[in-house]
């Protein structure tokens, strides 16, 4: 079992409360002391304020900085928009390390880390790759060195404490493009999968309101999911009543095959329309009875031509009862 | 044939917090849910899935928390992009966590709390809960 | 108070559920329903669905209270329009509402109660089998 993040309990919430008195007033900014003695918490907004008031010297060093990088390991030249990507990455920034947080994970920072995702899938996009893309964001501390060398050179404790924040953050957002890049394939792999199985699943209409589903080898959980959503639109669109499934090519029909077949013919009566399991070997007879798999209702055939039969007559019927009205 | 949504450009989960106090509460949070799911381009079967998820655990938090809390936010599972629902509460708690997550396919366990169902719709289930302290459930849906 | 409306027929009383369904509309649309089966004497109900986005197990469950009530009172539901996300949805939930006729559309609907209201209802055993 989970356990919850924080241990303090939170109070039931007054409804009378209007959401505006909920907000909490934004805190303001301390301008560093000239002082030797600084702060954590100083520390943290001097590179809020160097953001904010060297943003254009850090913004055309960092993109200068990804221009080296780029052109000296691939001989490439960087898109047009990188800048404006970077302008905008760096204003976020800027916001979310001026609310005094350093942690990437932290709410204060989805709409950084919301760039940085996008840049990551961006770049992936016009070739680049995941490797590069993590360079060009580390090479924001190039940038950001140079400016705090030039603004607190004269104080090494000082330098050395922000270095480190900065070194961790950039750290933090460089990683963030890897995840962003490895989830982005996945989203890829898995879409295409989906596009596999729902071309293994057809759905073939025998006749007026007659559907047919050959299932070929297994019948797993996300096929499963492939074959409901696939089988009920069909019913949607053909408005048909019955749905032949043919079982004839699943190789093995266990407790969770069947328990996915019964899944399946749930859904399609929820629909209206009728299911039919054709396909069923004796061994497979034997099996479900070992297993203790209760059918219920559902009329089974050993063939798909039987289960056709036993459809026309059902189809058939309802047109005649139809006519009496 | 399953149909691709595409997020909008720019979109990203705005984090919010729900009060759950009410049948409206729910409904309303039903809403949000839904407004996020769709913000983040979740497929039209995954975004059904999701809400009928928080719409279940939203009617626990009222029903047997004493009304409590929900919030929607982007998942914290790395690199996912989708929707993150947490709903929490300070009531008496669950006493038998063990019943409680029993998966039955098609047998309801008992405790009307329809955990384990909520738990198939989702694809990331956590669960803490304490007898006399409160229940907290967080739940992700992933754009896959 | 909102009150999901009952409209009656012939021998059928008619109700579109709307979207948004709250617990309380939900559990006065079942008593609007019983009440209205035995003041009108009706046979046959048919709720219509297909708005419905979400049937969480609450919906679900008082769909199938009202069939089974309304059985008692001697009146079949046919519940019509459910939407396949809905569908796969309720059945991953462990709901697959046994005890309630379904229908894909209102005609169907329609036709389905007047089977039911045939001498003994249901289909005719005849047999129509193609070639």
């Amino acid at each position: 079992m989970a356990r919850r993040p924080q241990p303090t309990l939170l109070p039931v919430p007054d409804p009378e409360a209007s959401p505006a008195a909920v907000l909490p007033m934004p805190t303001p900014i301390p301008t560093p002391t000239p002082t030797p003695q600084v702060t954590s918490a100083a520390s943290r907004s001097l590179l809020a304020k160097l953001l904010l008031e060297r943003r254009e010297q850090v913004l055309d060093a960092w993109v200068q900085a990804q221009a080296r990088k780029l052109a000296r390991d691939s001989g490439r030249r960087p898109d047009a928009d990188v800048r404006a990507e970077c302008e905008a990455l760096l204003d976020a920034l800027q916001s979310a390390v001026a609310s005094d947080s350093i942690h990437v994970k932290s709410p204060e920072y989805v709409e950084v880390t919301r760039l940085v995702d996008f840049m990551s899938m961006d770049r992936a996009r016009q070739g680049y790759s995941p490797t590069e893309t993590a360079i060009a964001v580390f090479s924001l501390k190039d940038s950001l060195l140079g400016v705090l060398e030039e603004v607190c050179g004269d104080q090494p404790e000082l330098l050395v404490d922000e270095i480190k924040k900065m070194n961790a953050l950039v750290d933090d957002l460089g990683l963030q493009t890897f995840e962003a890049y490895v989830a982005g394939r996945e989203e890829v792999i898995v879409s295409q999968q989906q596009s596999m199985l729902a071309l293994s699943t057809p759905v073939v209409k025998l006749w007026d309101g007659i559907l047919a589903l050959p299932l070929i080898g297994t019948l797993d959980a996300d096929r499963t999911q492939t074959v409901m959503e696939n089988l009920l639109q069909a019913i949607v669109d053909t408005e048909s009543r019955i749905a032949i499934i043919d079982i004839t090519g699943v190789v093995t029909v266990d407790t969770s095959v069947a328990q996915n077949l019964l899944k399946t013919v749930a859904a399609t009566r929820l629909m209206g329309a009728d299911c039919i399991i054709s396909g069923v070997r004796p061994q497979i007879a034997q099996t479900m009875v070992y297993l203790g798999v209760e059918l219920g209702d559902v009329v089974t055939k050993a063939t798909l031509a039987d289960a056709f039969q036993v459809a026309l007559r059902m189809v058939g019927a309802d047109v005649a009862s139809v006519g009496r009205i | 044939m399953a149909e691709t949504t595409s997020p909008v450009e720019g979109a990203a989960v705005r984090p919010g917090t729900y009060p759950i106090v009410s049948d409206d509460d729910v409904v309303q949070f039903r809403h949000e849910v839904r407004a996020a799911a769709l913000a983040v381009g979740l497929r039209l079967i995954d975004q059904t899935k999701l809400v009928t998820a928080a719409s279940e655990l939203a009617r626990n938090a009222l029903e047997h928390g004493g009304g409590g809390l929900g919030e929607i936010g982007p998942p914290e599972t790395a690199g996912r992009r989708g929707v993150r629902v947490i709903v929490e509460d300070d009531g008496p708690g669950i006493a038998d966590l063990g019943l409680a997550l029993t998966d039955g396919f098609s047998r309801d366990n008992g405790m009307g709390l329809g955990l384990p169902g909520s738990r198939r719709l989702v694809d990331f289930f956590d669960l803490w809960s304490e007898v006399g302290v409160g229940t907290c459930v967080i739940i992700e849906k992933w754009a896959l | 108070m909102a009150r999901i409306p009952i409209l009656k027929l012939g021998n059928n009383l008619f109700v579109t559920v709307q979207v948004d369904v709250d617990d309380q509309l939900a559990s006065t649309l079942q008593d609007d329903l019983m009440t209205q089966i035995v003041a009108t004497g009706a046979k046959g109900v048919l709720i219509d669905i297909s708005s419905m986005e979400i049937v969480d197990s609450f919906l679900g469950r008082m769909l199938a209270q009202i069939a089974s009530m309304s059985r008692i009172l001697d009146a079949e539901v046919v519940v019509v329009g459910m939407r396949p996300p809905v569908a796969i949805t309720l059945v991953e939930l462990g709901l697959s509402l046994p005890g309630v006729r379904m229908a894909l559309n209102v005609d169907r609907g329609i036709a389905m109660l007047g089977e039911a209201l045939t001498v003994g209802g249901g289909r005719d055993g005849g047999d129509h089998v193609a070639g």
